[in-house]
């Protein structure tokens, strides 16, 4: 029996007490990430040393970069007396030997399940002088038994809010505009705040782990590389004209949290992938900028316009498996609807209101013609079931699919999180008009590839 | 030695450790050598442990016709999908992904329901030969009765379902190892034994990582002997049954394996001996020991052969490799500290100091050995981290890591070359051939041309040009067929400065 041919077709077995090969992970990776897009912060895992020890593996593998974290190495006695001692010597010796300026605590199953209340052994741990002058600690709640991944990175972001946002005076600062980028890659952080300045626009982007996750090579260990949001940039969030969310479960949260907190209003809309959600995001951030859009921009827009019309006509009628994170599954079907695709079997393991409305939105009267699934037992095994059904034409999401595709002999473009095969995905943007370029060029490639692999020598021709 | 005073004068001065770490780092030659290990790691430290879970969980995962089954939130089995490179002759069932993915209500009201579905449907769809339960921090918090689900389970399908008490807090990696070794028991001594010969071995500790147990079994096979389980490179539930019926286990990788060996002594008096397969000089011995515990001529000569043979034809390549090699340093990171003394050894093949070495849970007599093994000067590290890891390869001006997954970053970041020698290998780095892959990938790395535009590698440039220190130059970037071992060591002679210092190009003038 072979790895690949585990699944077999026939009648799709729900199943009510067991995952079979996850499309999603456990809250305190998402965290972690999120809390390393802050600068000079240190994420801190507050439970056993194997939590700590995957999550920075899984980011390492994926961004082929460090990342940083302390553990709070709990043994037998934590998880009977609590955390508390755990986490005074966590704060003290980080600050001591790692110097942060921020210290941003994650929670696991382990702690949640004691019940350590990480707030009140902050204050402790401030009233015993262990946190330095001008230093921080802020804490996210993330049980991994509660949500996914994206859960946790929205957990993280709203801490950002909660700690830190001030509201320092009556009117906001016109052109300050507060961009939540969601889990999203270091080069989308960087696309969306690049475009964001072409707007005119003063943007504060949190998390943004451009210049973290993806610095350059400098020949010392850089415990705290250049990028990050400034805690002045998070206080400064507050005041800001306009908020705008790129995706309700990741950044929707914190948007609603700032609102709440220092009156921002907020704009909450799916991740700019395709032209129609860039479109959206680029319109957003016109209604700020006093209603131009530079030329810059529109150029970019019109490329891709063009780039989608020369393709068209590869496209049409292709159906497509996807999987992975919420956010980025709307943003996908959004992208390959317009361009006449169908996304035909989506799953996503991670949790989150109204994500099988939105799909509904986006799919039209297409929406019969998909399978769409959400929840515990939302896995690849499901997926490759309904494949073994019914075959599709390309495959779209994280690593975890290269089995389906090899077993079905599937064209596969790799998209999201973790990507644990492939070097440089990390460099690409796929948000924003350049950033669709790259994803319908990475689509047809493959579509392409596997039509020259297929065709009989008399159809094989040079010009497609 | 002049590096001695060097990289004492490195920790005392430069880095910066935890005050309760300050044991956990010696140089070898500047003080009684006592480090202090096997200790918890210090809360809030970046440590590249794991957990107790995780050493569990990568002993028992190459039994590949057995389930898997995580008890426990999604993560711990997200993360121990697939991850490990332990090839499989046959069945792929290892390689699945199986959860009980507890949610918030089974923390509250108990999992254990959700846990005997999951078996009875894995069970009954893939008819395994026996499962294992993983327990992960919560299930021991929560309090369900694994045992008594796995004790029902079996019942009812006829299966051994055998708990692995591997919470992940109850301890660190070593009593994962430990946790495995427990469960194996349950299997041992469940099997027919009446065709296994009296010259015959069990392998412990080697996890068919590249296909390293097919090599290391190749080679026993060859001497005569039968090799009647592999525990658990490319293991087989019914093999490890009948395991105790072998006349000897051979254990490699000291923390894993050592419980099984002695939990077998006790109870089937079998008896063990340790070997590493990693180098010419381990691998030789290995088979040379193992020959001798049998007594038998014929496996002594047949061993003698083999050994002459390989490394008659191994040997051409890796002299050409060392020349390039010369002089170079590296630094070794490994999870256990045996591993670390055949690497020291291997490194030596090739005319490579170590620099550096240090292991996640090497125990004081590991360490004492290690010691022993390295020149005066090298820096032993225990539990390390990042930073420390970082300013030590910096500060002792080591041109190459050995490591794994979270190392792999920390070199590139500097500047300095890498050799995974953990699970993401992909080679075969064990016996002859092993040598041979691993002088290879050592060159890759360390040869590449991308080093001379790294920054690091300028800066030394410009430092080699202007100080003072005796140290060797560094050769680095320098295509060695230009510059011969003996001419850069000293490191006088000012005309061969001036070419080393230009850079890449010029040198090969």
């Amino acid at each position: 029996m072979s790895l690949l041919r585990h699944t077999k077709g026939g009648e799709v077995h729900e199943r009510q007490a067991l995952t079979v090969n996850p499309a999603k992970t456990c809250q305190p990776v998402g965290a972690m990430y999120a809390a390393l897009g802050i600068h000079k912060c240190l994420p801190h895992s507050h439970g056993s040393q194997g939590c700590c020890s995957y999550h920075r593996s899984t980011l390492s593998r994926h961004y082929k970069e460090p990342a940083m974290a302390g553990t709070g190495s709990f043994t037998e006695g934590s998880s009977v007396f609590g955390g508390q001692a755990n986490l005074l010597t966590a704060i003290e010796n980080m600050f001591t030997l790692y110097k942060p300026d921020v210290i941003a605590v994650h929670t696991t199953c382990l702690s949640e399940t004691i019940g350590d209340d990480i707030p009140q052994i902050t204050e402790n741990a401030i009233d015993k002088g262990l946190v330095p002058e001008g230093k921080f600690v802020i804490h996210a709640n993330t049980p991994s038994y509660v949500g996914a991944h994206p859960t946790g990175f929205a957990n993280m972001t709203k801490a950002m809010v909660d700690y830190f946002a001030k509201s320092t005076r009556e009117d906001k600062v016109a052109r300050r505009v507060n961009i939540i980028p969601g889990y999203v890659e270091p080069a989308d952080m960087a696309e969306i705040k690049r475009l964001a300045k072409l707007m005119g626009l003063d943007p504060i982007m949190f998390p943004d782990t451009s210049g973290v996750l993806d610095a350059p090579q400098t020949g010392v260990h850089e415990m705290y590389p250049a990028g990050g949001v400034t805690i002045d940039e998070l206080i400064a969030a507050g005041d800001a004209q306009q908020t705008i969310a790129l995706g309700p479960v990741c950044s929707g949260p914190a948007a609603k949290a700032l609102y709440a907190k220092c009156k921002v209003p907020q704009t909450t809309m799916g991740l700019p992938i395709g032209l129609a959600a860039t479109d959206k995001f680029v319109m957003a951030m016109r209604s700020l900028n006093g209603g131009f859009v530079p030329e810059e921009i529109k150029y970019e827009r019109g490329r891709l316009l063009d780039l989608m019309t020369d393709m068209h006509q590869y496209f049409y009628g292709k159906s497509v498996a996807l999987w992975g994170d919420p956010d980025q599954l709307v943003g996908l079907s959004e992208l390959l609807m317009s361009v006449d695709m169908l996304p035909k079997y989506v799953v996503t393991g991670t949790p989150g209101k109204k994500f099988l409305k939105r799909m509904g939105d986006v799919l039209g009267d297409k929406v019969h013609e998909s399978f769409v699934r959400q929840g515990p037992c939302a896995d690849m095994y499901l997926m490759h079931q309904w494949i073994k059904n019914e075959p599709c034409d390309l495959l779209m999401g994280n690593t975890y699919g290269k089995y389906i595709a090899r077993d079905d002999d599937i064209p596969y473009v790799r998209h999201g999180f973790p990507i644990l095969d492939r070097v440089g995905h990390q460099y690409f943007p796929t948000v924003g008009y350049k950033g669709a370029i790259r994803v319908l060029e990475q689509i047809l490639n493959v579509l392409m590839d596997r039509q020259d692999r297929d065709s009989p020598e008399e159809t094989f021709e040079l010009t497609m | 030695m002049n590096g001695h005073n060097i990289m004492t004068t490195a920790i005392e001065n430069n880095i910066r450790l935890l005050e309760a770490r300050k044991a956990q780092v010696q140089t070898k030659g500047s003080e009684p050598f006592n480090i202090a290990c096997e200790k918890q790691s210090v809360a809030g430290s970046v440590s590249q442990r794991a957990c107790v879970f995780c050493g569990s969980r990568v002993v028992l995962y190459p039994i590949c016709d057995a389930l898997h089954v995580i008890h426990g939130p999604i993560g711990c089995a997200s993360y121990t999908w697939d991850i490990r490179g332990s090839v499989s002759s046959g069945p792929q069932l290892h390689r699945m992904s199986f959860s009980t993915d507890l949610q918030e209500k089974d923390v509250i009201y108990g999992g254990e329901k959700k846990l005997e579905k999951a078996l009875l449907e894995l069970i009954a769809h893939y008819n395994p030969k026996a499962a294992f339960v993983y327990a992960t921090c919560i299930v021991g918090l929560i309090g369900d009765d694994m045992d008594a689900v796995c004790r029902r389970v079996s019942a009812r399908t006829g299966i051994d379902v055998i708990p692995v008490q591997s919470e992940g807090f109850a301890g660190s990696k070593k009593d994962g190892y430990s946790a495995a070794c427990h469960a194996l028991d349950q299997l041992v001594g469940t099997g027919d034994t009446s065709d296994i010969k009296p010259l015959s071995i069990n392998i412990l500790g080697d996890f068919n990582i590249g296909g390293e147990t097919w090599v290391i079994k190749d080679y026993y096979e060859k001497m005569g002997l039968q090799v009647v389980s592999t525990i658990t490179g490319d293991g087989r539930v019914d093999d490890i049954r009948k395991a105790h019926g072998a006349s000897l286990n051979v254990v490699q990788c000291s923390g894993s394996m050592k419980g099984l060996a002695r939990m077998m002594k006790e109870k089937y008096g079998t008896p063990f001996m340790h070997v590493s397969y990693f180098g010419i000089e381990d691998m030789s011995r290995a088979l040379y020991e193992v020959a001798d515990h049998f007594g038998d001529k014929d496996l002594l000569k047949r061993a003698q052969d083999m050994v002459r043979d390989e490394v008659m034809r191994i040997m051409p390549e890796l002299r050409k490799i060392r020349q390039d090699l010369e002089g170079k340093k590296a630094a070794i990171y490994t999870g256990g500290a045996f591993k670390a003394f055949s690497l020291v050894r291997s490194l030596r093949t090739l005319g490579v100091q170590t620099t550096i070495a240090g292991s996640q849970t090497g125990n004081p007599t590991d360490y004492k050995q290690l010691a022993e093994l390295c020149d005066d000067g090298t820096i032993i590290l225990d539990d390390t981290n990042p930073l420390e890891l970082a300013k030590f390869i910096q500060e002792t001006d080591t041109d190459l890591l050995i490591g794994g997954v979270k190392e792999r970053p920390i070199a590139y970041k500097l500047g300095v070359a890498f050799c995974d020698h953990n699970h993401e290998r992909k080679d075969c780095l064990a016996g002859f051939e092993g040598m041979l892959n691993f002088a290879r990938e050592v060159h890759g790395s360390l040869c590449s041309p991308v080093w001379k535009f790294s920054p690091f590698r300028q800066k030394h440039k410009e430092a080699v040009g202007s100080s003072q220190t005796t140290e060797k130059p560094k050769a680095t970037y320098i295509p060695t067929n230009v510059i011969k071992p003996g001419e850069t060591s000293g490191g006088g002679g000012e005309s061969k400065f001036a070419t080393l210092t230009i850079g890449a190009t010029e040198v090969a003038k």
